[in-house]
């Protein structure tokens, strides 16, 4: 069983995606069109693992601000970085000024939030007490909520704020919750997205699960074996659209769907029929009135675990048939976990707004039964379906779209 | 819409320090009866398969106590029903294990401690024990993680028009994690929202943000657990609750702003 999300579309008026690709929307779209990757071989802080990540570059020197200093971790580092790329920051000020500070809702998803801070107190540790270095700080780093704290204070913000965290469904969920609080009167606009930073706990942990790839993941191969690790920050303003459709502009990226499920099957692996999968992407549909054949493009969960790409594969066939353009994008991002569905929402917009279907990277031979993308085809796009799918079997289906 | 999101209010569960269910806490917040705080007692539900049960952590147990509390005293398909699951943190001790083990110099980590990591295992968990496939929203808001989760289930029974069952959970962590951030014991609480009266509703519930500041529980050791444990924040809601008594309540939430809780019994 699923739900629709709201039916009412909804204006992203402004997005912005920081991967290991680079800041903001330019080089994530040249990036695309080139189908380049920015994976590298693993060599993140003393990790000592055979695989690839995806970093991005210039974590560890940007500064909070000094009011927010309790707030420093990388999490919230690379958050704002994310956030001032694109004009994103400029946007939100503006959309506060029209609409009131407690107008505006904070909704985020992060996995793992600022947990790196914890894991490298836990090195410092006191010799005699076992106490934690005098200047952890739990609340602004560790804490889940930490990210969607420091971005309501960042902007003194005064709305509604939570965290999604609902493994790497988490950054998709948050355009449900947001776009129900708009439905229901709470607020007018809302800040939405994820940020996930690389930390020991996701890299040993899927490691210990034996999920990560010895090389950069390539997703739905046929010889795939495992996910890259990446990170990123990615933000969208979601507001009413006008009252008049007409005042609408033609370019205009909305929110007409979403879909959400549970697979009720497995904590660490996806049901083996994409069941869940396929709920949330017929909810999507169902949310935003369309049918199968309205969307031209499907950004895939597409991990490049040999089981969640086959389930996933098996969702999308048996939903769509193999005439709908598709393609996981993370084999030129890595798997930004509890980024992966606001960064692929961020994609998806890209996609609408310059008219490609972006392939991603890595995949060279895929499973058959799918049209998928090997490189990015140049052709209008007026409906993307975006796939975001968790641990605990937490699936999530965004459909973008332009107006009319 | 414009009037705050509200629904009825049909069941709750309820698991805490010296609380081993709702009706006996309902007894104390009614004042028939005195609070004796003892440990929390967390038992794996029989409802989940053995590896399952073998591999749940506290917060799972916690979790899926009460909401199967609420469920039950509602009588109601837990395989439809929608779920928010709202903390403040995941599995303390599970974390402090995975961060040992990180700064050790045997650094593998075991595979199930990183599936019970996920601030979602709860959510997972629950799904796997009831066959429920509706979505399940998680969230945390630190402190304010139950007011967070009471306004997202409100929401979601006022746009969706579907029961939801909220639960808010928290335990706490072991040292050295626990002079950080130090919760003393675990407590759970479920309530079981609806858009529909049904035959024996407890009463009504809507919400709207304030400045108001929160309640407080006249009772100085309740006092203490409410403030002590995010989700014991609820404690002025499930008081009035438990004396019949309609009334307006604040709860906390966020830095800046506070829920006011109509309740009309």
């Amino acid at each position: 069983m699923s739900f629709r999300g709201s039916v009412t579309p909804l204006l992203i008026s402004r997005y912005t995606a920081t991967t290991c690709l680079g800041r903001g929307l330019g080089p994530l779209r040249e990036a695309m069109l080139a189908g380049r990757s920015g994976l590298k071989p693993c060599d993140f802080e003393t990790v000592e693992l055979n695989t690839w990540i995806g970093e991005v570059e210039g974590c560890d020197d940007e500064a909070l601000p000094a009011r927010l200093g309790d707030f420093n971790c990388r999490n919230n580092r690379l958050a704002q970085i994310g956030l001032t790329q694109d004009g994103f920051a400029d946007a939100v000020r503006d959309t506060a000024e029209r609409l009131g500070k407690d107008r505006i809702g904070v909704f985020l998803g992060t996995s793992t939030s600022g947990i790196l801070e914890t894991e490298l107190a836990y090195r410092r540790r006191d010799p005699v007490t076992g106490a934690l270095p005098g200047e952890f700080h739990y609340a602004g780093t560790h804490n889940t909520y930490s990210v969607a704290a420091f971005v309501q204070a960042w902007f003194g913000l005064t709305g509604p704020a939570a965290v999604v965290s609902s493994a790497c469904s988490s950054s998709a969920k948050v355009f449900a919750s947001a776009a129900r609080m708009i439905e229901a009167g709470l607020i007018d606009a809302a800040l939405v997205g994820g940020v996930d930073s690389l930390c020991l706990t996701t890299l040993y942990g899927f490691n210990s699960l034996e999920l990560t790839s010895s090389q950069a993941c390539r997703p739905f191969d046929r010889a795939r074996d495992g996910i890259s690790i990446g990170e990123g920050a990615a933000f969208a303003l979601l507001e009413r659209t006008p009252d008049t459709p007409q005042a609408l502009d033609n370019g205009a990226i909305l929110l007409l769907g979403v879909g959400e499920s549970s697979d009720a099957y497995h904590m660490s692996s996806p049901h083996p029929e994409g069941r869940g999968a396929r709920a949330a992407m017929e909810a999507a549909l169902a949310s935003a009135g369309l049918g199968t054949g309205d969307i031209d493009y499907i950004n895939l969960h597409g991990t490049a675990t040999p089981n969640n790409d086959d389930a996933e594969g098996k969702a999308v066939s048996g939903l769509f048939g193999a005439r709908t353009p598709c393609c996981s994008t993370k084999g030129a991002t890595g798997h930004t976990l509890g980024a992966a569905g606001g960064v692929e929402a961020v994609i998806a917009a890209l996609a609408l707004r310059d008219g490609f279907l972006p392939a991603g990277a890595g995949t060279r031979d895929p499973e058959p039964g799918l049209d998928y993308l090997l490189a990015t085809r140049r052709q209008p796009v007026r409906r993307v379906l975006s796939n975001s799918f968790g641990f605990g079997g937490t699936n999530c289906s965004l459909i973008l779209g332009r107006p009319g | 819409m414009s009037s705050p999101p509200s629904a009825w209010l049909h069941s709750i569960g309820l698991l805490g320090p010296g609380l081993p269910d709702w009706p006996h806490c309902a007894a104390i917040l009614a004042g028939d009866a005195t609070w004796t705080p003892e440990k929390t007692v967390l038992t794996a539900p029989d409802l989940l398969p053995p590896a399952e049960r073998r591999r749940a952590v506290r917060v799972v147990k916690l979790a899926l106590t009460v909401g199967l509390e609420a469920v039950a005293a509602a009588g109601v398909d837990a395989t439809q029903l929608a779920t928010v699951f709202s903390s403040s943190g995941g599995d303390g001790v599970n974390c402090h294990q995975i961060c040992e083990t990180l700064a050790s110099d045997d650094r593998q980590i075991s595979p199930t401690r990183f599936h019970n990591s996920v601030h979602n295992a709860a959510a997972g968990y629950w799904s796997i024990a009831t066959g429920a496939t509706a979505p399940a929203g998680v969230l945390c808001a630190f402190d304010g993680s139950f007011a967070a989760g009471l306004l997202e289930a409100l929401v979601h029974v006022a746009v969706e028009r579907t029961p939801c069952l909220l639960i808010a959970y928290d335990a706490d962590y072991p040292e050295p994690l626990r002079a950080a951030r130090p919760i003393p014991d675990a407590f759970g609480v479920a309530l079981l929202l609806s858009p529909e009266s049904g035959d024996k509703p407890i009463g009504r519930i809507s919400a709207q943000l304030t400045r108001d500041s929160a309640d407080t529980l006249a009772d100085a050791a309740l006092e203490r657990l409410r403030h002590s444990i995010p989700a014991a924040r609820s404690l002025p809601l499930l008081a009035a609750i438990a004396q019949r008594k309609s009334d307006r309540v604040v709860l906390d939430y966020l830095d800046h702003t506070r829920i006011a809780v109509d309740f009309t019994a």
